[in-house]
């Protein structure tokens, strides 16, 4: 079974050189981490920046310099800065090449949920919702699982809808899958994992085609 | 030279009223029209229906709003890290509206631009949707989304000159250039405003022609609202 940062390793291997990437909060932060070295590969935050680089030293942070997330981080070389209206161009006009977003829950025909827990959170959807509008590549970092042990990975979502039929491929704690017109198509392992295990842990219809190979990460 | 300078914040905040419509730059803390918002709280102005990406923290940006009571409904993409915004929304005290981010900043621009309304793919199939006018092109549905309409927009800009040009700094820029001009008023601070002449044209992000109001804001406090740091190697 993946932990956080073993989720974000293996989605890192989904990002190819010369990618505009936007990441989502959680997660998909982490996957910064892992992209390997010798790949060029721009990071555009919602708020207006391409070009993202590492956090700030200590005692360099700029209030005029922050991610989608609120934080303080730097620039590299090449960078740019922009309007709201020009970063959402950016994104619902398919020009950043691959999103990777978390999800509360993703249904076996696409469909995500990650904005709202009715009664419970509401803290709104942000940049999510054009995000998933929009982008041709979408990959969900999510855990297979909620705490109580429940799967995530439904038939049809039950919480509020981000976005409809627009997921297509997942990196869970326990599997990666691709949604196909039917259902869920389990492609990789993680290590330690069983097919069974999945099965377990999948409430929307599994597709498994022959043997499954563990997870290269 | 158009003159669009006023004396101090008091001036340029002239006309505002109860229950009127305001924008407001800024991302998070970023970017935020601190000086407007600190006069709009000493004005005691009420009935508010405001326009931001965000709904500022307990204590400061539209919190200081928020404490006050002066707002009866916001217009945000994401209100987390609030908790008197939180409380207010679940008594209903405070109409919430809740939109995607680029929905509002294009709602902004359309008003900005002389759109009356916009069709996006975001939202369609979601809550955001419901009793919107929805149509298909090439084979994907959008949703109609109408240009705001609002009595003052009030954004933040890092240096500005006499005649309202603006520059801004960094991530700071956000929503404030999709809102200048997108309001009955612009109202614009900056950190510094400088001689006509100046500025460079060249690097000009926002033509004065879009604000008509601005002023150099008495102090600016700035402040972060998540402090991340790396070692030093």
């Amino acid at each position: 079974m993946l932990d956080k940062n073993g989720i974000a390793k293996r989605i890192a291997k989904e990002v190819k050189d010369g990618y505009y990437v936007n990441l989502g909060i959680g997660i998909p932060t982490l996957v910064a981490n892992y992209v390997h070295e010798d790949i060029e590969v721009e990071f555009q935050s919602e708020n207006g920046v391409l070009g993202m680089g590492p956090f700030p030293f200590e005692g360099e942070e700029d209030a005029d310099i922050i991610n989608a997330g609120k934080q303080t981080i730097t620039t590299l070389p090449g960078a740019s800065f922009f309007d709201s209206a020009t970063s959402f161009s950016m994104i619902r006009g398919q020009h950043v090449d691959l999103t990777i977003l978390g999800a509360m829950e993703v249904a076996e025909n696409g469909d995500i949920a990650n904005w709202k827990i009715p009664g419970k959170m509401v803290k709104g959807m942000g940049g999510a919702m054009d995000l998933v509008a929009s982008a041709e590549n979408i990959i969900v970092a999510m855990m297979h699982t909620n705490r109580a042990g429940a799967s995530k990975l439904l038939k049809r979502c039950s919480l509020p809808l981000t976005g409809v039929g627009c997921v297509k491929k997942i990196v869970s704690n326990l599997a990666v899958l691709e949604v196909t017109p039917n259902g869920f198509k389990l492609l990789e392992r993680a290590p330690g994992v069983s097919v069974d295990d999945i099965k377990n842990a999948t409430e929307g219809t599994l597709i498994i085609e022959g043997e499954v190979p563990e997870m290269q990460i | 030279m158009i003159s669009k300078k006023v004396a101090n914040v008091q001036e340029a905040l002239d006309g505002v009223r109860d229950n009127m419509t305001f924008m407001f730059g800024g991302f998070g803390l970023s970017g935020i029209p601190e000086n407007s918002i600190a006069e709009l709280v000493r004005l005691g102005v009420k009935g508010l229906k405001c326009i931001s990406n965000n709904a500022g923290v307990d204590n400061f940006g539209l919190g200081l709003l928020l404490q006050g009571k002066q707002i009866d409904k916001m217009t945000s993409s994401y209100v987390g890290e609030n908790d008197e915004f939180e409380r207010q929304m679940l008594s209903g005290e405070l109409e919430v509206e809740l939109i995607p981010q680029g929905t509002l900043a294009e709602r902004c621009r359309a008003a900005q631009a002389g759109f009356p309304a916009i069709y996006t793919p975001a939202g369609y199939g979601t809550e955001v949707a419901e009793g919107k006018e929805t149509r298909e092109f090439d084979g994907k549905m959008y949703v109609l989304e109408y240009a705001f309409k609002a009595d003052f927009a009030f954004v933040k800009a890092w240096k500005g000159d006499e005649a309202g040009n603006l520059i801004f700094k960094g991530t700071a820029r956000n929503f404030n250039p999709n809102m200048c001009g997108a309001a009955k008023i612009t109202v614009a601070e900056v950190e510094e405003l400088v001689p006509v002449g100046t500025l460079d044209p060249n690097q000009i992000h926002i033509p004065g022609i879009f604000v008509k109001r601005i002023f150099q804001g008495e102090k600016y406090e700035k402040r972060i609202e998540q402090r991340t740091v790396r070692q030093r190697p």
